[in-house]
């Protein structure tokens, strides 16, 4: 769309730039100024300098943490994506039973996060869920509250459970657009499945995909209320993301500075990778 | 032939995959019409001795339903808040080019994928010392931290598909903006707003840590309240998954109202 | 009302440099506005643009001396400084 110059514009955005600026910035600033100080209690802070955030940076336990978060955010990506555009591909195309899917699929995404825990909870426990005591009944050997691993897996299965319906959602939304035509002119041609899907629908998807992306990635990588309920991060730390290591720190030891300067270097890599992924979906629109 | 062996086969997984995608629910659910005493004893498949008695004690209990009420209150406010803002800022970055508009539009956005746990301490300090803690307010305002550049950001991609001309042509017939805006504008763009409307009420519904961390009593929402039922005596199970339940209504209702526009809203109207 | 904030000056020295370069730039913007174009980035930037890049540059270039070295940060501010200008200028 053309759009005209108009610096009069900025009177309708003052609303929102207030209302942003009080949730954000006043935070923002405070986590700054938290994270050069030791603070005590009230008006009793100690002008530290950057101590914290060199302490932070070489904290093998955060390390970790971080390690483990992009672990978790790549595998996310690497299952959600690809299935998600497999289930799009998969669904009826309009009808009552397009609605239908629609529906079931967006209930997930409406359940609160720390239900969801709790339903991945009990579902996988071995003796009252029907997710454990199958696999215990097929000989598995799964304790998801005592195995690193099993634990791990949980999560995972119970974060691609909870979010490969929005993928699907914006892939399906995607592959709608394309017109009824493109698909006559394959048949015409005798395309085979394959090169449908990757001369026509994947270019398509393109878009959605980017947003699809971005939101998945945003999204595991401040997860946090699912694993406490389900596994409050344990077996040891080996399901410890970086939410939670945060929230440890700020909340439950309460020391304010290192907690604050951590959140500053969460906050950047955030910041770089939407900024990252940003510049992409604008340069995509500038294609188009 | 060939045809429509590949879309009966197309059924059969997205079946399978709705079908798992349902169990962990209907366990939930199974759960919840059980007494403790079966959830205990044993695994089976359906309720053995069907019970309300989870549900009734939920609804006898004014900790538990304030709970819903609260969590209800402030997300009807949350959407309120953000609505208001959102439409005209919305309006702005869809027909206007000023100054600083991209840098504004991406600070926004990085808003909504900042980590909540980073702003968790400072939330905390500064709706008390504004003395709002423990209000259904404190919450709303918190949770406009996401959903306004979220709510920008939907309305701004449907906007962007409703031509100029109207505009133009509404200005011609002597329409004041504001007038323009709520008679003609902001009913094409129903549909948009109904999405956003749904996304707001979904990411404020089921978000907990700062729900939890700026409330104590008098607010606080169910995710919280749930962590009750872990008692003495271990988790009351069944009480549990009925509260559970009753958290999934709300959303299942608000998706069957604006089922048809899901899929376009999914797409965040860029589509 | 704002001890809460706990402020410190150089945390308050950060922020009113970061507001002047703000206003700053808007002035110049509001002044003689700029229009896109290619330097060695990959892509087509704004001033307003090449400012971020070169704002996120200098946390990272902090952070990177911090954690990896224990040489002063007075270094890594002239690395930054440097490294924005050379981006306001031909990136």
């Amino acid at each position: 769309m053309r759009k005209v110059p108009d610096n009069r514009a900025w009177w309708l955005v003052l609303p929102v730039l207030l209302l942003v600026a009080f949730s954000a910035l006043v935070p923002l600033m405070t986590v700054v100024n938290y994270s050069v100080q030791d603070i005590f209690g009230p008006g009793n802070a100690y002008y530290v300098g950057t101590e914290w955030f060199r302490d932070v940076l070489r904290d093998e336990r955060l390390q970790a943490s971080l390690l483990r978060q992009f672990g978790f955010s790549a595998a996310v990506l690497a299952i959600e994506i690809p299935l998600g555009i497999g289930i799009a591909l998969m669904m009826p195309k309009g009808g009552i039973r397009a609605s239908l899917c629609l529906i079931l699929l967006a209930i997930p995404l409406l359940i609160p996060w720390n239900v969801v825990g709790t339903i991945w909870q009990i579902f996988a426990r071995g003796d009252i869920g029907l997710f454990g005591w199958g696999l215990n009944q097929l000989g598995f050997n799964y304790n998801y509250t005592g195995d690193p691993v099993d634990a791990w897996l949980t999560v995972l299965l119970m974060d691609v459970w909870h979010w490969t319906p929005l993928v699907a959602l914006l892939c399906y939304s995607g592959l709608r657009a394309i017109p009824e035509a493109f698909y006559q002119a394959a048949e015409i041609d005798r395309a085979s499945r394959w090169a449908v899907f990757r001369y026509i629908q994947l270019p398509r998807l393109k878009n959605v995909l980017v947003i699809a992306v971005l939101l998945r990635f945003m999204d595991s990588f401040m997860i946090y209320t699912e694993p406490f309920v389900l596994t409050g991060g344990g077996p040891g730390s080996s399901t410890t993301f970086l939410s939670q290591t945060l929230t440890t720190m700020a909340v439950g030891q309460f020391d304010l500075g290192r907690a604050a300067a951590f959140s500053l270097v969460y906050f950047l890599i955030v910041l770089l990778v939407s900024w990252l992924f940003f510049t992409a979906i604008t340069h995509m629109d500038k294609e188009r | 032939m060939a045809i429509r062996e590949r879309s009966r086969s197309k059924g059969l997984g997205i079946t399978v995959f709705i079908i798992l995608l349902l169990t962990p629910i209907y366990w939930l659910l199974n759960m919840s019409f059980k007494t403790n005493r079966e959830i205990l004893s044993g695994l089976t498949l359906w309720p053995q001795n069907f019970t309300f008695d989870n549900y009734v004690v939920i609804f006898t209990d004014s900790s538990w339903y304030s709970g819903y009420i609260n969590s209800m209150t402030y997300v009807l406010m949350n959407m309120t808040i953000t609505l208001t803002v959102a439409l005209p800022a919305a309006y702005a970055f869809s027909r206007y080019r000023f100054l600083g508009d991209k840098h504004l539009f991406f600070w926004l956005l990085s808003n909504r994928m900042a980590p909540p746990a980073v702003f968790l301490l400072p939330f905390f300090q500064l709706y008390s010392s504004i003395g709002l803690f423990d209000t259904h307010i404190a919450v709303a305002l918190a949770h406009c931290l996401f959903n306004v550049p979220l709510a920008v950001w939907i309305l701004e991609g449907f906007m962007s598909g409703v031509p100029r001309e109207y505009d133009e042509m509404a200005y011609i017939d002597g329409y004041s903006f504001p007038r323009f805006f709520v008679k003609i504008f902001m009913p094409m763009i129903r549909s948009g707003i109904g999405v956003t409307a749904f996304f707001i009420f979904m990411f404020s519904w089921v978000e907990l840590l700062l729900a939890r961390t700026l409330t104590s009593v008098d607010a606080q929402p169910i995710a919280a309240i749930m962590t009750r039922t872990i008692g003495a005596s271990g988790i009351d199970w069944g009480v549990l998954s009925a509260a559970g339940v009753l958290t999934i209504l709300p959303g299942v209702l608000v998706v069957w109202f604006v089922r048809n526009h899901v899929a376009r809203g999914f797409a965040l109207g860029r589509v | 009302m704002l001890d809460w904030m706990n402020w410190t000056q150089p945390v308050a020295i950060f922020f009113v440099v970061i507001a002047c370069i703000l206003v700053a730039m808007s002035v110049w913007e509001l002044a003689s506005p700029c229009s896109e174009r290619r330097g060695f980035l990959p892509i087509a930037t704004t001033r307003g643009d090449r400012l971020f890049i070169g704002l996120l540059c200098a946390a990272y270039i902090h952070l990177a001396f911090l954690g990896l070295s224990e040489i002063s940060l007075w270094v890594a501010l002239a690395v930054s400084v440097a490294w924005l200008l050379i981006l306001l200028r031909w990136g």
